[in-house]
């Protein structure tokens, strides 16, 4: 797919051989003496061995098996038991860039990889946010975790006690696509709080009472999901767009397809109020992970269930515009995509 | 990467002389053209002395959406007979082809990029230079060759590169392109993509060394096709084999052998692996060197030649192949032969 996809955090990507499978194909990552990062095809051009079972020499790659040498371009630089290199020699290489303290690798045709694709997630990166998150190893369709963001309802079940209750599944919400992005909003105006957001508002400020608190869930094709939430006092002004009041929070979420059954799914929790508070950072993320591992099982468990059951399709309620437009957003673009790359 | 051939039955939709000595052809599977990068080949099944062959040719500019593959093919004196069957192909001619494969990739991360091509090594230049005029690089080309009239696209890579291209032609400059010059003015870092002649291959690759510029900034595709001397015809014997054999100006020494029952093992068959390589044990004449495996001091010594493309001139040779088997099968092979 014509994508950039997240592959790993910056801090995973060290000088020494990384090993992912994403989209079905098998890349490896490394950090070069100067600091950039590679990314290669995982088999020798020789005999197919993965890269990733030799080791770093300089800035090259030993072959495990061989010893052929290959350098950060894919080049082979060395063969054994030969004065010359052929020519042919090479492994494939992927474009790579690193933003928003992610690595992102484009998989699909490389003269069209433009880091202007890249998904926003800023507030990773930003000095008014302040945050971190996790990388989750996930066994189940990339699909069903983004089905599973765009729609907050199963907070009130599967997030009982955190971030989850009554008012979250009885709140109405808005659907909106504009033909690249979809946006789920939910208003839940003059509620009490959660017990997650009634603690961080008062981290900001001591207060008691009644909230009006927002979910905006943006989703951006293939696989980036991003969740604008929060709360303010009732009656600051929060639902006609003045949140200084509150506190805001944006769970970032990136999902990337290893294999059709398994995904590796990198989220972050930023938020803008105590910003130099570490151990709200530490709170938030292990919070965030714990409810996460909520999901995790879920999630496996459907993956597991559409196994069993090959012949059966999803039953869609109201509550799945969202997740519907988002599925509709990526097909639309793998169309497209096949459209120009097939042609008779 | 390697990929198995997966062929695929086309058409032949329309032919054109693109100049006075090639002729370009395009072609549309019946299951649809794929996408290609650029340095991209395919592969073709010819008919020689109604025996099928693979040739391969690369493609000609950038992929295009409903627009077939276009290739272009020089007709050569001393063609094995893939360029003659390619030449009397037809409109509406069936021929089987396969996917494209690439082993001449392009990587787009730098910022200056010299393309060099020499006559028909123009072929895989096409599309590079398309993107990556595109691009936000610097792109400049070389093209050599002996005539403009004798030289196709001109016009199209004139239009795309302006002054970025230069033509350079024996004819008209009256003397070779001097590539030493050329490669002591590039700016660090530039990478080098080249096919052409291997003379010209030759050359540029020695100036690239002579220059310590990094072996992996140049990158060339070979075609096996060309030496010092002109194809001839000349005699093989294997006194280990009893065999005496004779290698005309249009068949490889490779091809020969085996027909012979020679057994040679091999593989890329354009000079590249090595595999093809026999001892040599005497030569009348000179050993032209067409591979890329073996290195100039290799070459020098004339011990051993790579038989897919390597030939000899002006004389015949005396050759050892891998067999060591027994006095009977010496014999068998060599009645065979002989009858």
């Amino acid at each position: 797919m014509n994508a950039w996809y997240a592959v790993a955090w910056e801090v995973d990507i060290k000088k020494e051989l990384f090993p992912r499978t994403i989209c079905n194909k098998n890349i490896v990552l490394y950090r070069r003496t100067d600091g950039l990062v590679v990314a290669l095809e995982d088999a020798c051009w020789h005999r197919l061995l993965p890269l990733s079972k030799g080791r770093i020499e300089g800035d090259e790659v030993v072959c495990g098996y061989h010893g052929l040498i290959y350098n950060s371009d894919g080049r082979c630089t060395y063969m054994p038991s030969q004065e010359t290199i052929n020519p042919s020699a090479c492994v494939r290489t992927y474009p790579v860039e690193e933003k928003h303290r992610f690595v992102w690798v484009w998989m699909g045709e490389p003269s069209l990889a433009d880091t202007k694709l890249i998904p926003d997630l800023h507030w990773n990166k930003d000095p008014l946010w302040a945050g971190d998150g996790r990388t989750i190893k996930a066994n189940c369709n990339y699909r069903l975790i983004v089905d599973n963001l765009m729609d907050l309802t199963h907070e009130t079940f599967v997030h009982a006690g955190s971030i989850g209750d009554q008012h979250v599944a009885e709140a109405p919400f808005d659907v909106t696509q504009d033909g690249k992005t979809a946006t789920v909003t939910r208003w839940m105006t003059n509620i009490d709080p959660p017990p997650f957001w009634k603690s961080q508002l008062h981290k900001k400020v001591k207060y008691e009472g009644k909230v009006d608190r927002w979910q905006i869930i943006n989703f951006q094709p293939p696989a980036t999901v991003t969740i604008d939430v929060g709360v303010a006092p009732t009656g600051t002004g929060a639902p006609e767009g003045n949140r200084s009041s509150g506190v805001n929070g944006f769970v970032l979420n990136t999902m990337t397809p290893s294999t059709d059954k398994t995904c590796y799914y990198f989220w972050a929790f930023c938020r803008n109020y105590a910003l130099q508070d570490q151990n709200t950072t530490f709170e938030t993320r292990e919070g965030v992970a714990g409810i996460f591992r909520q999901d995790e099982e879920i999630l496996e468990a459907q993956q597991i269930a559409i196994d069993q059951n090959p012949d059966r399709e999803f039953y869609n309620l109201n509550i799945d515009a969202g997740a519907m437009w988002s599925r509709r957003l990526t097909d639309r673009m793998v169309e497209k995509e096949i459209n120009k790359h097939v042609t008779v | 990467m390697r990929y198995q051939t997966e062929w695929t039955e086309a058409e032949v939709v329309s032919t054109e002389l693109v100049s006075s000595s090639v002729r370009q052809l395009e072609f549309m599977p019946v299951t649809g053209t794929e996408i290609f990068t650029p340095g991209s080949h395919l592969s073709f099944e010819v008919m020689i002395n109604n025996l099928p062959e693979t040739r391969s040719y690369s493609l000609v500019g950038l992929y295009e959406k409903n627009k077939p593959y276009r290739v272009s093919v020089k007709q050569l004196a001393e063609s094995r007979g893939g360029s003659n069957y390619m030449w009397q192909l037809k409109p509406g001619a069936k021929i089987k082809i396969s996917r494209p494969a690439n082993n001449f990739e392009l990587q787009f991360k730098h910022a200056d990029y010299l393309l060099v091509a020499g006559g028909i090594g123009i072929t895989p230049m096409v599309g590079m230079a398309q993107v990556l005029a595109s691009k936000k690089v610097n792109v400049t080309m070389v093209y050599v060759g002996n005539s403009e009239s004798d030289m196709p696209y001109i016009n199209e890579l004139t239009a795309l590169l302006g002054d970025k291209l230069t033509v350079h032609t024996l004819e008209k400059d009256k003397t070779f392109f001097n590539f030493k010059k050329l490669i002591s003015e590039l700016t660090p870092g530039t990478q080098m993509y080249l096919c052409g002649p291997l003379g010209m291959m030759d050359e540029v690759r020695h100036q690239w060394e002579a220059h310590k510029l990094p072996a992996t900034d140049l990158r060339f595709e070979t075609f096996g096709a060309s030496g010092k001397f002109a194809p001839q015809a000349f005699k093989i014997s294997i006194p280990r084999l009893k065999l005496e054999l004779k290698v005309e100006k249009n068949q490889s020494m490779l091809d020969v052998l085996n027909k012979a029952g020679a057994d040679i093992i091999y593989d890329c068959v354009k000079g590249e692996c090595g595999l093809c390589m026999v001892d040599i044990l005497s030569c009348s004449g000179e050993v032209d060197h067409r591979d890329f495996f073996l290195s100039d001091e290799q070459k020098k010594e004339n011990k051993k030649m790579c038989t897919c493309v390597s030939r000899v001139a002006n004389g015949d040779i005396v050759i050892d192949t891998a067999f060591r088997g027994t006095e009977k099968t010496v014999e068998n092979i060599a009645a065979k032969t002989n009858n």
